[in-house]
Protein backbone atom coordinates (compact mmCIF):
# COMPACT_ATOMS: atom_id res chain seq x y z
CA UNK A 1 0.00 0.00 0.00
CA UNK A 2 2.90 2.35 -0.28
CA UNK A 3 4.03 2.30 -3.89
CA UNK A 4 2.84 5.65 -5.18
CA UNK A 5 2.18 6.26 -8.89
CA UNK A 6 3.67 8.70 -11.39
CA UNK A 7 1.50 11.23 -13.19
CA UNK A 8 1.81 14.35 -15.35
CA UNK A 9 0.92 17.75 -13.90
CA UNK A 10 -1.57 19.40 -16.28
CA UNK A 11 -3.04 22.18 -14.14
CA UNK A 12 -1.80 24.06 -11.11
CA UNK A 13 -3.64 26.07 -8.51
CA UNK A 14 -1.56 27.04 -5.50
CA UNK A 15 -1.28 23.85 -3.46
CA UNK A 16 -3.36 21.57 -5.62
CA UNK A 17 -2.60 20.24 -9.06
CA UNK A 18 -4.59 18.31 -11.60
CA UNK A 19 -2.50 15.29 -12.51
CA UNK A 20 -3.03 13.00 -15.48
CA UNK A 21 -2.47 9.29 -14.87
CA UNK A 22 -2.72 7.48 -18.18
CA UNK A 23 -5.76 9.53 -19.10
CA UNK A 24 -7.34 9.56 -15.66
CA UNK A 25 -7.25 13.02 -14.09
CA UNK A 26 -7.11 13.56 -10.36
CA UNK A 27 -6.58 16.48 -8.04
CA UNK A 28 -3.46 16.07 -5.98
CA UNK A 29 -2.19 18.12 -3.04
CA UNK A 30 1.29 19.57 -3.30
CA UNK A 31 1.90 20.32 0.41
CA UNK A 32 4.51 17.61 0.76
CA UNK A 33 6.82 18.18 -2.22
CA UNK A 34 9.63 20.56 -1.52
CA UNK A 35 10.71 21.36 -5.03
CA UNK A 36 8.66 23.78 -7.10
CA UNK A 37 6.32 21.86 -9.37
CA UNK A 38 5.39 23.16 -12.82
CA UNK A 39 2.93 22.13 -15.50
CA UNK A 40 4.59 19.41 -17.55
CA UNK A 41 6.43 17.90 -14.56
CA UNK A 42 5.91 14.35 -13.46
CA UNK A 43 5.22 13.74 -9.79
CA UNK A 44 5.01 10.56 -7.72
CA UNK A 45 1.69 10.46 -5.95
CA UNK A 46 0.58 8.57 -2.90
CA UNK A 47 -2.87 8.65 -1.28
CA UNK A 48 -3.81 12.02 -2.74
CA UNK A 49 -0.46 13.76 -2.23
CA UNK A 50 2.50 14.34 -4.50
CA UNK A 51 5.47 13.05 -2.49
CA UNK A 52 8.22 13.68 -5.03
CA UNK A 53 8.88 15.51 -8.25
CA UNK A 54 10.37 12.92 -10.59
CA UNK A 55 13.61 14.16 -12.13
CA UNK A 56 13.29 14.47 -15.92
CA UNK A 57 15.95 11.86 -16.56
CA UNK A 58 14.03 9.30 -14.45
CA UNK A 59 10.59 9.82 -15.94
CA UNK A 60 10.81 7.27 -18.75
CA UNK A 61 12.15 4.47 -16.59
CA UNK A 62 9.59 5.14 -13.89
CA UNK A 63 6.65 5.18 -16.29
CA UNK A 64 7.85 1.98 -17.95
CA UNK A 65 7.77 0.09 -14.65
CA UNK A 66 4.17 1.03 -13.99
CA UNK A 67 3.03 0.49 -17.54
CA UNK A 68 4.44 -3.01 -17.45
CA UNK A 69 2.67 -3.70 -14.17
CA UNK A 70 -0.68 -2.42 -15.37
CA UNK A 71 -0.41 -4.09 -18.76
CA UNK A 72 0.45 -7.49 -17.31
CA UNK A 73 -2.46 -7.29 -14.98
CA UNK A 74 -4.93 -6.73 -17.81
CA UNK A 75 -3.64 -9.70 -19.78
CA UNK A 76 -5.99 -11.69 -17.69
CA UNK A 77 -4.28 -14.93 -16.85
CA UNK A 78 -2.97 -13.94 -13.48
CA UNK A 79 -4.10 -11.97 -10.61
CA UNK A 80 -1.68 -9.25 -9.77
CA UNK A 81 -2.38 -7.72 -6.44
CA UNK A 82 0.33 -5.17 -6.79
CA UNK A 83 -1.41 -3.85 -9.89
CA UNK A 84 -4.55 -3.63 -7.78
CA UNK A 85 -2.58 -1.45 -5.39
CA UNK A 86 -1.50 0.78 -8.23
CA UNK A 87 -5.11 1.05 -9.34
CA UNK A 88 -6.21 2.14 -5.91
CA UNK A 89 -3.47 4.75 -5.99
CA UNK A 90 -4.90 5.90 -9.30
CA UNK A 91 -8.28 6.24 -7.63
CA UNK A 92 -6.79 8.38 -4.89
CA UNK A 93 -7.28 12.04 -5.58
CA UNK A 94 -7.63 14.97 -3.25
CA UNK A 95 -11.31 15.79 -2.98
CA UNK A 96 -12.48 19.28 -3.83
CA UNK A 97 -13.04 20.74 -0.39
CA UNK A 98 -16.61 21.72 0.37
CA UNK A 99 -17.31 25.17 1.78
CA UNK A 100 -18.00 24.94 5.49
CA UNK B 1 12.29 -20.75 -14.81
CA UNK B 2 8.87 -20.32 -16.23
CA UNK B 3 7.87 -17.35 -14.13
CA UNK B 4 10.97 -15.37 -14.71
CA UNK B 5 11.03 -16.24 -18.40
CA UNK B 6 7.72 -14.49 -18.75
CA UNK B 7 9.33 -11.36 -17.54
CA UNK B 8 10.42 -9.03 -20.31
CA UNK B 9 13.95 -8.70 -18.97
CA UNK B 10 14.62 -12.38 -18.47
CA UNK B 11 17.68 -12.05 -20.70
CA UNK B 12 19.16 -9.50 -18.33
CA UNK B 13 17.96 -11.27 -15.22
CA UNK B 14 19.61 -14.60 -15.93
CA UNK B 15 23.18 -13.32 -16.05
CA UNK B 16 22.49 -11.40 -12.84
CA UNK B 17 21.35 -14.57 -11.14
CA UNK B 18 24.45 -16.39 -12.37
CA UNK B 19 26.61 -13.58 -11.10
CA UNK B 20 25.01 -13.63 -7.64
CA UNK B 21 25.57 -17.36 -7.46
CA UNK B 22 29.19 -16.98 -8.56
CA UNK B 23 29.97 -14.22 -6.10
CA UNK B 24 28.37 -15.97 -3.12
CA UNK B 25 31.13 -18.22 -1.81
CA UNK B 26 28.77 -19.42 0.93
CA UNK B 27 25.00 -19.24 1.43
CA UNK B 28 23.82 -15.86 2.69
CA UNK B 29 20.54 -14.96 4.35
CA UNK B 30 18.93 -11.68 3.32
CA UNK B 31 15.72 -10.04 4.44
CA UNK B 32 13.56 -7.72 2.39
CA UNK B 33 11.45 -5.30 4.43
CA UNK B 34 9.02 -4.24 1.75
CA UNK B 35 5.76 -5.92 0.86
CA UNK B 36 6.14 -4.90 -2.79
CA UNK B 37 9.48 -6.69 -2.93
CA UNK B 38 8.04 -9.76 -1.20
CA UNK B 39 5.31 -9.86 -3.79
CA UNK B 40 7.81 -9.69 -6.67
CA UNK B 41 10.25 -12.20 -5.17
CA UNK B 42 7.57 -14.82 -4.59
CA UNK B 43 5.63 -14.19 -7.76
CA UNK B 44 8.66 -14.28 -10.03
CA UNK B 45 10.14 -17.21 -8.13
CA UNK B 46 13.37 -15.27 -7.50
CA UNK B 47 13.89 -17.11 -4.22
CA UNK B 48 13.74 -20.44 -6.04
CA UNK B 49 16.14 -19.28 -8.75
CA UNK B 50 18.66 -18.29 -6.08
CA UNK B 51 18.24 -21.41 -3.99
CA UNK B 52 21.43 -22.69 -2.47
CA UNK B 53 23.14 -19.30 -2.74
CA UNK B 54 20.72 -16.87 -1.14
CA UNK B 55 17.90 -17.38 1.28
CA UNK B 56 15.33 -14.58 1.31
CA UNK B 57 13.39 -14.05 4.53
CA UNK B 58 10.25 -12.02 3.92
CA UNK B 59 10.36 -9.50 6.75
CA UNK B 60 7.71 -7.26 8.26
CA UNK B 61 7.42 -5.06 5.17
CA UNK B 62 3.70 -4.70 4.96
CA UNK B 63 1.95 -2.15 7.16
CA UNK B 64 -1.36 -3.97 6.95
CA UNK B 65 0.27 -7.15 8.26
CA UNK B 66 2.05 -5.62 11.24
CA UNK B 67 -0.77 -3.40 12.50
CA UNK B 68 -1.20 -4.75 16.04
CA UNK B 69 -4.32 -6.69 16.89
CA UNK B 70 -5.08 -4.12 19.63
CA UNK B 71 -5.45 -1.38 17.01
CA UNK B 72 -7.58 -3.61 14.76
CA UNK B 73 -9.88 -4.38 17.68
CA UNK B 74 -10.11 -0.69 18.51
CA UNK B 75 -11.03 0.00 14.89
CA UNK B 76 -13.75 -2.63 15.13
CA UNK B 77 -15.10 -1.08 18.35
CA UNK B 78 -15.21 2.37 16.80
CA UNK B 79 -16.76 1.18 13.55
CA UNK B 80 -19.58 -0.47 15.48
CA UNK B 81 -20.57 2.79 17.24
CA UNK B 82 -23.78 4.25 15.84
CA UNK B 83 -22.51 7.85 15.71
CA UNK B 84 -19.31 6.91 13.86
CA UNK B 85 -18.47 6.81 10.17
CA UNK B 86 -15.30 4.72 10.09
CA UNK B 87 -13.00 5.36 7.14
CA UNK B 88 -10.04 3.25 6.09
CA UNK B 89 -7.82 2.25 3.19
CA UNK B 90 -9.40 -0.77 1.53
CA UNK B 91 -6.69 -3.26 2.49
CA UNK B 92 -7.58 -3.01 6.20
CA UNK B 93 -11.15 -4.23 5.80
CA UNK B 94 -10.38 -7.93 5.78
CA UNK B 95 -7.67 -7.96 8.43
CA UNK B 96 -8.86 -10.29 11.15
CA UNK B 97 -9.39 -8.83 14.61
CA UNK B 98 -10.00 -10.90 17.73
CA UNK B 99 -13.45 -12.01 16.59
CA UNK B 100 -14.32 -10.34 13.30
CA UNK B 101 -13.13 -7.84 10.68
CA UNK B 102 -14.27 -4.41 9.48
CA UNK B 103 -16.16 -5.92 6.59
CA UNK B 104 -18.26 -7.98 9.01
CA UNK B 105 -18.90 -4.92 11.15
CA UNK B 106 -20.14 -3.20 8.03
CA UNK B 107 -22.40 -6.14 7.15
CA UNK B 108 -23.92 -5.83 10.62
CA UNK B 109 -24.80 -2.21 10.01
CA UNK B 110 -21.61 -0.35 10.92
CA UNK B 111 -20.88 2.65 8.72
CA UNK B 112 -17.49 1.65 7.28
CA UNK B 113 -16.25 3.43 4.18
CA UNK B 114 -13.21 2.78 2.03
CA UNK B 115 -11.21 5.89 1.19
CA UNK B 116 -8.19 6.21 -1.09
CA UNK B 117 -6.82 9.30 0.60
CA UNK B 118 -7.02 10.57 4.19
CA UNK B 119 -8.36 13.79 2.64
CA UNK B 120 -11.45 11.87 1.50
CA UNK B 121 -12.07 11.04 5.16
CA UNK B 122 -11.67 14.67 6.14
CA UNK B 123 -14.09 15.70 3.41
CA UNK B 124 -16.66 13.16 4.66
CA UNK B 125 -16.34 14.75 8.12
CA UNK B 126 -17.01 18.19 6.68
CA UNK B 127 -20.10 16.96 4.85
CA UNK B 128 -21.47 15.19 7.92
CA UNK B 129 -20.96 17.58 10.83
CA UNK B 130 -23.52 15.62 12.86
CA UNK B 131 -21.44 12.41 12.72
CA UNK B 132 -18.06 11.45 14.14
CA UNK B 133 -15.70 10.53 11.31
CA UNK B 134 -12.71 8.40 12.27
CA UNK B 135 -9.86 7.60 9.87
CA UNK B 136 -7.64 4.54 10.42
CA UNK B 137 -4.15 6.03 9.99
CA UNK B 138 -1.88 3.10 9.22
CA UNK B 139 1.25 2.76 7.15
CA UNK B 140 4.99 3.18 7.00
CA UNK B 141 7.00 6.34 6.42
CA UNK B 142 5.56 6.80 2.93
CA UNK B 143 2.00 7.25 4.16
CA UNK B 144 2.73 9.07 7.42
CA UNK B 145 3.22 12.52 5.80
CA UNK B 146 -0.14 12.32 3.99
CA UNK B 147 -1.93 11.24 7.16
CA UNK B 148 -0.13 13.91 9.17
CA UNK B 149 -1.22 16.45 6.59
CA UNK B 150 -4.87 15.41 6.91
CA UNK B 151 -4.75 16.02 10.68
CA UNK B 152 -2.98 19.30 10.10
CA UNK B 153 -5.63 20.34 7.61
CA UNK B 154 -8.42 19.30 10.02
CA UNK B 155 -7.01 21.69 12.60
CA UNK B 156 -6.55 24.42 10.02
CA UNK B 157 -10.12 24.11 8.76
CA UNK B 158 -11.54 23.47 12.24
CA UNK B 159 -13.23 20.10 11.78
CA UNK B 160 -14.08 18.96 15.33
CA UNK B 161 -15.86 15.77 14.26
CA UNK B 162 -12.76 14.33 12.56
CA UNK B 163 -10.31 12.08 14.39
CA UNK B 164 -7.72 9.44 13.57
CA UNK B 165 -6.90 6.04 15.03
CA UNK B 166 -3.13 6.04 14.58
CA UNK B 167 -1.12 2.89 14.07
CA UNK B 168 1.91 4.11 12.14
CA UNK B 169 5.18 2.22 12.29
CA UNK B 170 8.68 3.07 11.09
CA UNK B 171 11.13 0.61 9.59
CA UNK B 172 14.56 1.37 11.13
CA UNK B 173 13.64 0.32 14.71
CA UNK B 174 12.33 -2.97 13.33
CA UNK B 175 15.67 -3.62 11.60
CA UNK B 176 17.39 -2.96 14.90
CA UNK B 177 15.06 -5.32 16.76
CA UNK B 178 15.59 -8.07 14.19
CA UNK B 179 19.38 -7.73 14.43
CA UNK B 180 19.24 -7.86 18.24
CA UNK B 181 17.08 -10.99 18.42
CA UNK B 182 19.22 -13.80 19.89
CA UNK B 183 18.28 -16.23 17.11
CA UNK B 184 18.63 -13.75 14.26
CA UNK B 185 19.81 -15.20 10.96
CA UNK B 186 19.59 -12.10 8.79
CA UNK B 187 22.95 -11.01 7.35
CA UNK B 188 21.87 -8.16 5.07
CA UNK B 189 18.76 -6.13 4.35
CA UNK B 190 17.02 -4.81 1.28
CA UNK B 191 15.26 -1.60 2.31
CA UNK B 192 12.24 -0.29 0.42
CA UNK B 193 13.16 2.24 -2.23
CA UNK B 194 9.82 4.01 -2.23
CA UNK B 195 9.73 4.28 1.58
CA UNK B 196 13.13 5.93 1.36
CA UNK B 197 11.77 8.32 -1.28
CA UNK B 198 10.18 10.16 1.62
CA UNK B 199 12.51 9.53 4.54
CA UNK B 200 15.82 9.17 2.72
CA UNK B 201 18.29 6.70 4.19
CA UNK B 202 20.22 8.70 6.75
CA UNK B 203 18.51 6.74 9.53
CA UNK B 204 19.85 3.50 8.10
CA UNK B 205 23.47 4.59 8.25
CA UNK B 206 23.95 4.23 12.04
CA UNK B 207 22.10 0.90 11.89
CA UNK B 208 24.45 -0.53 9.27
CA UNK B 209 27.41 0.59 11.38
CA UNK B 210 26.12 -0.55 14.74
CA UNK B 211 24.95 -3.97 13.62
CA UNK B 212 27.66 -4.38 10.99
CA UNK B 213 25.00 -5.23 8.44
CA UNK B 214 24.79 -4.22 4.77
CA UNK B 215 21.59 -2.37 3.87
CA UNK B 216 20.75 -1.80 0.20
CA UNK B 217 17.95 0.59 -0.72
CA UNK B 218 16.22 -1.33 -3.50
CA UNK B 219 13.27 -1.01 -5.88
CA UNK B 220 10.44 -3.49 -6.25
CA UNK B 221 10.95 -4.74 -9.81
CA UNK B 222 12.62 -8.10 -10.43
CA UNK B 223 15.78 -6.53 -11.88
CA UNK B 224 15.95 -3.99 -9.07
CA UNK B 225 15.74 -6.75 -6.51
CA UNK B 226 18.37 -8.91 -8.18
CA UNK B 227 20.71 -5.93 -8.40
CA UNK B 228 20.04 -5.12 -4.75
CA UNK B 229 20.83 -8.70 -3.78
CA UNK B 230 24.05 -8.60 -5.81
CA UNK B 231 25.13 -5.38 -4.10
CA UNK B 232 24.41 -6.89 -0.68
CA UNK B 233 26.35 -10.05 -1.57
CA UNK B 234 29.33 -8.01 -2.75
CA UNK B 235 29.35 -6.21 0.61
CA UNK B 236 29.05 -9.46 2.54
CA UNK B 237 31.83 -11.12 0.55
CA UNK B 238 34.20 -8.22 1.11
CA UNK B 239 33.26 -7.68 4.75
CA UNK B 240 31.73 -4.25 4.20
CA UNK B 241 28.58 -2.98 5.89
CA UNK B 242 27.28 0.29 4.56
CA UNK B 243 24.08 1.71 3.13
CA UNK B 244 24.02 1.62 -0.65
CA UNK B 245 21.33 2.80 -3.03
CA UNK B 246 20.33 0.53 -5.88
CA UNK B 247 17.16 2.54 -6.49
CA UNK B 248 18.86 5.75 -7.53
CA UNK B 249 16.02 6.76 -9.79
CA UNK B 250 13.67 7.86 -7.08
CA UNK B 251 15.58 8.27 -3.85
CA UNK B 252 17.79 10.95 -2.40
CA UNK B 253 19.82 10.46 0.75
CA UNK B 254 17.84 13.10 2.62
CA UNK B 255 14.43 12.04 1.27
CA UNK B 256 11.77 14.75 1.07
CA UNK B 257 12.41 17.24 3.90
CA UNK B 258 9.00 18.96 3.69
CA UNK B 259 7.27 15.64 4.28
CA UNK B 260 9.62 14.66 7.11
CA UNK B 261 9.00 17.98 8.82
CA UNK B 262 5.24 17.63 8.67
CA UNK B 263 5.48 14.14 10.19
CA UNK B 264 7.60 15.47 13.05
CA UNK B 265 5.22 18.34 13.69
CA UNK B 266 2.16 16.13 14.00
CA UNK B 267 3.50 12.83 15.33
CA UNK B 268 5.90 11.70 18.04
CA UNK B 269 7.67 8.38 18.55
CA UNK B 270 6.13 5.75 20.79
CA UNK B 271 6.79 2.08 21.62
CA UNK B 272 4.58 0.04 19.32
CA UNK B 273 3.63 -3.61 19.04
CA UNK B 274 4.07 -5.21 15.63
CA UNK B 275 1.64 -8.00 14.93
CA UNK B 276 3.44 -11.33 14.96
CA UNK B 277 6.63 -9.78 16.30
CA UNK B 278 5.85 -8.03 19.57
CA UNK B 279 6.72 -4.65 20.98
CA UNK B 280 9.55 -2.71 19.36
CA UNK B 281 10.79 0.34 21.28
CA UNK B 282 10.18 3.70 19.62
CA UNK B 283 8.95 2.09 16.42
CA UNK B 284 5.55 3.70 16.20
CA UNK B 285 4.03 7.14 15.81
CA UNK B 286 1.24 8.77 17.80
CA UNK B 287 -0.26 12.24 17.68
CA UNK B 288 1.53 14.94 19.63
CA UNK B 289 -0.41 16.50 22.54
CA UNK B 290 -1.10 19.60 20.42
CA UNK B 291 -3.27 17.39 18.20
CA UNK B 292 -4.93 15.44 21.03
CA UNK B 293 -8.36 16.70 19.96
CA UNK B 294 -8.01 14.57 16.83
CA UNK B 295 -6.90 11.41 18.61
CA UNK B 296 -9.73 8.87 18.37
CA UNK B 297 -8.30 6.80 21.23
CA UNK B 298 -8.62 9.77 23.59
CA UNK B 299 -11.86 11.07 22.14
CA UNK B 300 -13.63 7.76 22.63
CA UNK B 301 -11.71 6.75 25.78
CA UNK B 302 -10.56 3.43 24.34
CA UNK B 303 -7.76 2.69 26.83
CA UNK B 304 -6.15 -0.75 27.09
CA UNK B 305 -8.02 -3.69 25.68
CA UNK B 306 -7.66 -7.44 25.80
CA UNK B 307 -7.00 -9.22 22.51
CA UNK B 308 -7.18 -12.74 21.26
CA UNK B 309 -4.82 -13.82 18.42
CA UNK B 310 -5.71 -16.94 16.46
CA UNK B 311 -3.64 -19.74 18.01
CA UNK B 312 -3.35 -21.29 14.56
CA UNK B 313 -1.50 -18.36 13.02
CA UNK B 314 2.28 -18.63 12.79
CA UNK B 315 2.87 -15.13 11.46
CA UNK B 316 5.71 -14.46 13.90
CA UNK B 317 7.65 -17.48 12.63
CA UNK B 318 6.98 -16.52 9.01
CA UNK B 319 8.19 -12.95 9.58
CA UNK B 320 11.43 -14.13 11.16
CA UNK B 321 12.12 -16.76 8.52
CA UNK B 322 11.59 -19.79 10.76
CA UNK B 323 8.65 -20.99 8.72
CA UNK B 324 7.84 -20.65 5.02
CA UNK B 325 4.13 -19.88 4.55
CA UNK B 326 3.24 -23.14 2.74
CA UNK B 327 4.56 -25.00 5.79
CA UNK B 328 1.99 -23.37 8.06
CA UNK B 329 -0.60 -26.11 8.80
CA UNK B 330 -3.45 -23.69 8.13
CA UNK B 331 -2.05 -22.41 4.79
CA UNK B 332 -4.50 -22.83 1.96
CA UNK B 333 -6.91 -24.86 4.07
CA UNK B 334 -8.13 -23.07 7.19
CA UNK B 335 -6.43 -19.88 6.07
CA UNK B 336 -7.07 -18.42 2.60
CA UNK B 337 -7.40 -14.87 1.27
CA UNK B 338 -11.18 -15.39 1.39
CA UNK B 339 -11.05 -16.50 5.03
CA UNK B 340 -7.75 -15.28 6.45
CA UNK B 341 -6.69 -16.36 9.93
CA UNK B 342 -3.78 -13.99 9.96
CA UNK B 343 -2.99 -10.61 8.46
CA UNK B 344 -0.22 -12.05 6.25
CA UNK B 345 -2.91 -13.78 4.18
CA UNK B 346 -4.90 -10.59 3.59
CA UNK B 347 -2.83 -7.95 1.92
CA UNK B 348 -1.25 -8.15 -1.51
CA UNK B 349 2.03 -7.52 0.27
CA UNK B 350 1.73 -10.25 2.89
CA UNK B 351 4.05 -13.25 2.44
CA UNK B 352 1.28 -15.82 2.95
CA UNK B 353 -0.99 -14.20 0.37
CA UNK B 354 1.94 -13.97 -2.07
CA UNK B 355 2.65 -17.72 -1.75
CA UNK B 356 -1.03 -18.54 -1.94
CA UNK B 357 -1.50 -16.66 -5.21
CA UNK B 358 1.65 -18.18 -6.67
CA UNK B 359 0.43 -21.66 -5.83
CA UNK B 360 -2.95 -20.92 -7.34
CA UNK B 361 -1.39 -19.47 -10.47
CA UNK B 362 0.89 -22.46 -10.87
CA UNK B 363 -1.99 -24.83 -10.37
CA UNK B 364 -3.96 -23.02 -13.05
CA UNK B 365 -1.14 -22.86 -15.58
CA UNK B 366 0.04 -26.43 -14.99
CA UNK B 367 -3.59 -27.63 -14.85
CA UNK B 368 -2.70 -29.92 -12.02
CA UNK B 369 -3.33 -29.71 -8.30
CA UNK B 370 -0.77 -27.60 -6.47
CA UNK B 371 -0.07 -28.66 -2.92
CA UNK B 372 -2.39 -27.38 -0.29
CA UNK B 373 -4.30 -25.07 -2.58
CA UNK B 374 -7.47 -26.54 -3.95
S1 LIG C 1 -0.93 -19.12 6.44
FE1 LIG C 1 -2.48 -17.91 7.59
S2 LIG C 1 -2.45 -18.83 9.63
FE2 LIG C 1 -0.56 -19.49 8.63
S3 LIG C 1 0.97 -17.95 9.19
FE3 LIG C 1 0.10 -17.28 7.25
S4 LIG C 1 -1.56 -15.88 7.85
FE4 LIG C 1 -1.04 -17.06 9.70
Amino acid sequence: MCLGVPGLVVELDDLTAVVDFWGVRRRVRLDLVDEPVAIGDYVLNHVGFAIRRIPVEDVQATLAVYEQLLQESTEGTREDLMAADVRSELAAGAPRESKP
Amino acid sequence: MKYLSEYRDAAIARPLIERIKREATRPWTLMEVCGGQTHTIVRQGLDELLEGAIEMIHGPGCPVCVTPLEQIDKALMLAARPEVIFTSFGDMLRVPGSDCDLQQVRARGGNVRVVYSPLDALEIARRHPDREVVFFAVGFETTAPANAMAVWRARELGVPNFSVLVSHVTVPPAISAIMQAPDNRVQAFLAAGHVCAVMGWTEYEPLAMRHRVPIVVTGFEPLDILEGILMAVEQLETGRHTVENQYVRSVRREGTPAARTRVQEVFELVDRKWRGIGEIPMSGLRLRPAFAAFDAELKFGLGDIHVNESPECHAGEVLTGKLKPPRCPAFGTRCTPEHPLGALMVSSEGACAAYYHLAKYRAASAAEPAGAVS
